[in-house]
């Protein structure tokens, strides 16, 4: 079986404009394998001249070594024929125009190879800060359509000189049809200017920019998605001004280091978390404070801190010179999307930045940093935009007959995701809709995507919540018919299920979704539920018992008043009325909403729960300046207390009719007195309070378990970031046999709700 | 007053409160319709304006008037926002059973006041009473007729980027009323309604630009309905500034207790204006020294953009969507 024979393979995945072919043609040279690779509308495919022992080596190398931004999803042996001439060499084959199949690969940090290129005084790039190569660079942010070829991104205003293009029509080049190539001669510059707009002239911008950033100046940074508004994270008078100009008070801010040996520093730094930031993604990690303090207006009452590695080669030579980190934060106004053109920045940040260092390369797609949190030897997902978009979902099984639809997410944190033949793409994240240049955003993206993937449906899918700006665009866009809505809870529960590769068929899923506010099929605001079911379907079967929200949207702002909300529906406001988070509160006022429902939705939302222990125990009482604030500080209170020194909270657990509640009302009686006992401090109630939380849920799971089978229990929705709790939940059920999935790819939070609608109406679609 | 008054007591009831207080020639006739001479409205203008509504408030009495001078300045501003001059109204009314006479006579004294006030007439009308529970204290309809002045063409259709938004004065102090009236919300604060005829303003503010090209009485839905139906219809964007929006200390802060926004708050006495640029300053000028638009301001622009989309510009320079709000406000924030 060792004779030579002439093989078709088949390689499907991320395997087009990535360096692929160079990668092949390389591989078969060492292997002395004769044929050819090429690009088509399936993907990449190779006619190798070989033996069968030699093929499987050529397969197993191409899968080991893979370029950095490349990831084979599949290698068939598509056929195989004895009866043709032997070819003398291995070659590439250029690709027809508009043939390769359509789709886009995530932006990606400078490959090591650019790197020692840009700090070598003898190479042509030497300290030029766009360099890029086939490994590494912008790709979707600089693309306006398909195909990606020069002429569609934004480099196409730069014409490429002789030394550039010889490099990108050489197939065997690391520049080969690298789309962003340039150089010093040929490529995009970069200027610093005054705010105001007077450029500065400087034979050293890097070293110009450096000593203003150790004055403590706030510079607008332009980059690869966005403009970043930059400060040194050692200067108090700067981070403080930074704040005050941004307007942001207290939302942590996302440092910059040069290399994991500083980031050592200052956090607990782990293997995986390590290479987590050296990938080509380059996301903000967050990562348990440890060592070296920083200054606390960083990350105001929180135990971590947000850290990156410089991704673009600016970056490279502007941390070249700072042993500390950088501040490195969304340039924009808080609630605005970070500026992404020139005249933009200006108009918009001219308040905050002292100097803007600009670029001519345009921006045409907006790329937030990706966060994940990496906590206990596991990563979690928090925000995929630069480095991850399009983010490709695997198809669970089942899925593969799935009808090509969109699906438009929630209202904050939106993203959109497209289902499409044997694929489902998630977009970056975008954010929160209310906001208009969001929202142009939103609606540029949906364009994008459908251009970028040819995605040819007309079916939307939608929220319930009727005023979701997401939920208004699907009704502008498609006819009822075409409309599925998917319920809010339901679609966190089926992302989380999907992400686990559950298949579509299953029906004994039991879905925790603990999360802010969204709308139920019984009009009220649900937030902390127990579905059962799967995909095309679920019942709820538990819940927390509802409560007042006193004021709509301002108990979202204000989480006293979610104190007040629960406490009322406990009965125990009466007693309380002199808690020091209601000190000069209009108490009168909101029990009056209250017994007139005035502007007071019920809620059984697990997020507003947690601001209301947090309101007890004085997080942000007031009010909150970012999302989720006060939830956060409550959560790195439990943090700092010890595990055994913890009271124990009790919730009474009924049922009717199959929908078993929880009421919070004992749990309120004993937190209260601990409180006003001083028998705890308030780490310890903290701590206290999210673990009973977690062992009442896992009583209810037991419950409903007694009567349904349980496959396994899907967490999801966006109070499940809180780690206490996720944690002890998914330990304790785990303890009680049941298997547990949990979000780590995709957000738990309303990120991911595009990615679940999806799945929901896919399944209910198939399934009719 | 007791239910199916028909006969003698009803008609007692007519002669005593409605005739002896509304008190025109036409409607003393008595006859079932009002007759109006053609001539007479010809002098006036090309065009008839012609408008329905309800009304339905509770309380029906609060600080600064009641549900009569309602009736009476809705639809008279549902006919002055057209550019017309209002001049006679129908009125009917349904009581429920157990209604004070006492109290019915203040309602319908406040809208003979208010008739005055506007210079309309009262001339044709009805009263039914429904038993106890069909109804709620008092409903009333009225329904009106002006001459809209030729040359005048003033439409939700004619907002042109550029253009300046006006309104008349503070926005949200009915709203602001209402629920501190019905709620005894133990607001420590005197709201009172803005309830008042804005014919005269209209006038005065067609003098100062014959062109205006859109104008709509903000009642219902506030402010941001009646620039969401301008944006819409016109097809073009309008930019609110926040902070030029003239709203009330004390509302501003009901609106931060109860958490609503003041722009989606009803109003009974102003209206929203779409000026050309070049007149907006002439017009403003004229409105402040009217007494209904003292506190008159310039409060966005329409521009070229999304049609139909309305912002906000907040004081840090963002700018939230107002959308058109179907029912009450939900928080869409999870
Ligand atoms: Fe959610
Ligand atoms: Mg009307
Ligand atoms: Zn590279
Ligand atoms: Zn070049």
């Amino acid at each position: 079986m060792s004779h030579l024979q002439y093989f078709r393979l088949r390689i499907s995945g991320l395997v087009q404009g990535v360096g692929f072919r160079p990668f092949v043609w390389r591989v078969a040279q060492q292997l002395k394998i004769a044929g050819e690779v090429g690009n088509d509308a399936q993907g990449v495919f190779i006619n190798a001249y070989c033996t069968r022992a030699t093929l499987d080596q050529f397969i197993d190398e191409l899968k080991r070594e893979q370029p950095p931004l490349a990831h084979i999803e599949s290698v068939a042996i598509e056929a195989l024929h004895e009866a043709m001439e032997p070819p003398i060499n291995f070659h590439i084959t250029e690709s027809k125009k508009g043939v390769v199949k359509p789709g886009c690969v995530p932006d990606a940090a400078t490959c090591d190879a650019c790197l020692e290129e840009l700090f070598d005084s003898a190479n042509r790039r030497f300290r030029y800060p766009f360099i890029n190569c086939t490994h590494c660079g912008p790709r979707i942010s600089i693309l306006r359509e398909i195909p990606y070829d020069r002429a569609s991104t934004s480099m196409s205003v730069f014409e490429q000189c002789s030394n550039c293009l010889t490099e990108y029509q050489e197939p065997t080049n690391r520049r080969f049809h690298a789309q962003p190539n340039a150089c010093v001669e040929c490529g995009p510059r970069m200027w610093v200017e005054k705010s105001g707009g007077e450029e500065i002239v400087t034979d050293d911008l890097f070293a110009f920019i450096s000593s203003q950033l150790r004055d403590g100046k706030v510079v607008a940074l332009k980059g690869l998605g966005g403009f970043h508004l930059v400060c040194d994270a050692t200067h108090q008078d700067a981070l403080t001004s930074l704040r005050q100009r941004k307007n942001r008070p207290a939302k942590p801010f996302a440092l910059m280091v040069r290399d994991t040996d500083i980031a050592a520093r200052y956090v607990s730094l782990e293997p995986e978390a390590e290479a987590l930031l050296k990938s080509p993604a380059a996301p903000v990690v967050l990562l348990q404070s440890k060592g070296e303090p920083l200054p606390e207006a960083i990350a105001p009452g929180q135990n971590q801190l947000g850290l990156m590695l410089p991704y673009t080669p600016q970056h490279h030579l502007l941390l070249s010179a700072f042993e500390t980190p950088l501040v490195m934060t969304s340039g924009n106004h808080s609630g605005a999307p970070q500026a992404i053109k020139n005249d933009v920045a200006r108009a918009t940040l001219s308040e905050i930045a002292d100097f803007f260092v600009m670029h001519d390369r345009e921006i045409v797609n907006r790329m937030d940093d990706s966060v994940l949190r990496y906590h206990n030897g596991r990563a979690f997902a928090i925000r995929l935009a630069r480095g991850y978009a399009p983010f490709r979902v695997s198809m669970p099984e089942g899925f593969a007959e799935a009808p090509d639809l969109i699906a438009l997410g929630a209202e904050l944190k939106s993203t959109l995701c497209f289902i499409q033949q044997d694929q489902a793409i998630l977009s970056q994240h975008l954010g929160d809709l209310e906001d208009a240049a969001t929202f142009d955003a939103y609606e540029h993206t949906h364009d994008l995507y459908r251009n970028l993937y040819q995605h040819p449906s007309q079916r939307y899918v939608i929220d319930l919540h009727p005023q979701y700006l997401s939920t208004q665009f699907g009704e502008s866009k498609a006819d009822r018919a075409e409309l599925t809505h998917v319920q809010h809870h339901h679609a966190h529960m089926a992302a989380c299920m999907a992400e686990a590769g559950i298949a579509r068929t299953r029906r004994d899923i039991l879905g925790l979704c603990f999360d802010g506010t969204g709308f139920g099929v019984d009009e009220t605001l649900w937030g902390a539920e127990a579905l059962y079911g799967g995909y095309a379907s679920v019942s709820r079967v538990g819940t927390l018992v509802s409560f007042p929200l006193v004021g709509g949207v301002q108990a979202i702002r204000e989480p006293w008043r979610a104190l007040v909300g629960q406490l009322h529906s406990a009965g125990l406001l009466a007693q309380f009325k002199t808690l020091p988070c209601f000190e000069d509160k209009p108490l009168r006022v909101l029990e009056h909403m209250i017994s007139k429902q005035l502007n007071t939705p019920l809620t059984s939302s697990a997020g507003r729960l947690f601001d209301a222990v947090a309101a007890a125990l004085g997080c942000s009482a007031d009010r909150i300046s970012y999302e989720g604030q006060a939830a956060i500080e409550l959560e790195a209170f439990a943090q700092r207390a010890t595990a055994d020194s913890a009271p124990r909270y009790s919730f009474a657990l009924s049922e009717q009719d199959g929908l078993y509640q929880l009421s919070t009302k004992p749990m309120w009686e004993a937190l209260l007195q601990d409180l006003c006992s001083q028998r705890y401090t308030a780490e310890q109630i903290a701590l206290g309070f999210h673990d009973s939380f977690a062992d009442a849920w896992v009583e209810l799971v037991e419950q409903v378990a007694a009567r349904n089978p349980i496959g396994a229990v899907a967490l999801s929705g966006g109070v499940m970031q809180n780690r206490v709790l996720a944690d002890r939940l998914s330990a304790q059920l785990q303890r009680k046999g049941f298997s547990v999935l949990e979000h780590q790819t995709l957000p738990a939070n309303d990120a991911g709700v595009s990615v679940g609608q999806a799945f929901v109406a896919a399944a209910q679609y198939l399934e009719n | 007053m007791a239910h199916g008054a028909g006969g003698k007591a009803m008609r007692d009831l007519i002669e005593d409160v409605f005739v002896g207080s509304f008190d025109n020639s036409h409607l003393n006739a008595l006859e079932d319709q009002a007759r109006i001479d053609l001539a007479e409205l010809q002098r006036d203008g090309n065009r008839i304006a012609f408008t329905t509504d309800g009304y339905v408030v509770d309380p029906i009495e609060f600080l600064g008037g009641n549900i009569g001078a309602l009736a009476v300045n809705g639809t008279v501003n549902d006919l002055a926002v057209s550019g017309a001059i209002p001049k006679y109204l129908s009125c009917s009314m349904i009581l429920e059973e157990g209604l004070e006479v006492a109290q019915l006579r203040r309602i319908v004294d406040s809208m003979r006041a208010a008739a005055d006030a506007a210079g309309v007439a009262i001339v044709t009308g009805d009263t039914k009473v429904v038993p106890k529970g069909k109804g709620d204290k008092i409903f009333i309809s009225t329904t009106g007729i002006g001459v809209i002045p030729e040359g005048i063409e003033i439409s939700a259709s004619r907002v042109k980027p550029g253009d300046k938004v006006i309104v008349n004065g503070w926005v949200g102090d009915h709203g602001a009323a209402i629920l501190n009236a019905r709620g005894d919300l133990a607001l420590d604060v005197e709201l009172h309604t803005d309830c008042q005829p804005l014919h005269e303003l209209m006038q005065v503010m067609l003098k100062a630009c014959p062109d205006l090209h859109a104008v709509r009485d903000a009642s219902r839905g506030g402010v941001a309905t009646v620039v969401n139906e301008f944006a819409e219809t016109s097809g073009v964007a309008i930019r609110l500034y926040e902070n030029a929006v003239p709203v009330r200390t004390e509302v501003r802060g009901v609106c931060e207790i109860l958490g609503l926004d003041a722009l989606y708050f009803a109003n009974e006495g102003k209206l929203v204006a779409v000026v050309p640029a070049a007149d907006a300053d002439a017009v403003l000028a004229a409105m402040q020294a009217h007494p209904a638009g003292k506190e008159a301001a310039i409060i966005g622009e329409a521009y070229e953009g999304v049609a139909g989309r309305v912002v906000v510009q907040t004081g840090f320079g963002g700018e939230r969507i107002l959308d058109m709000l179907v029912g009450e406000q939900l928080p869409r924030i999870c």
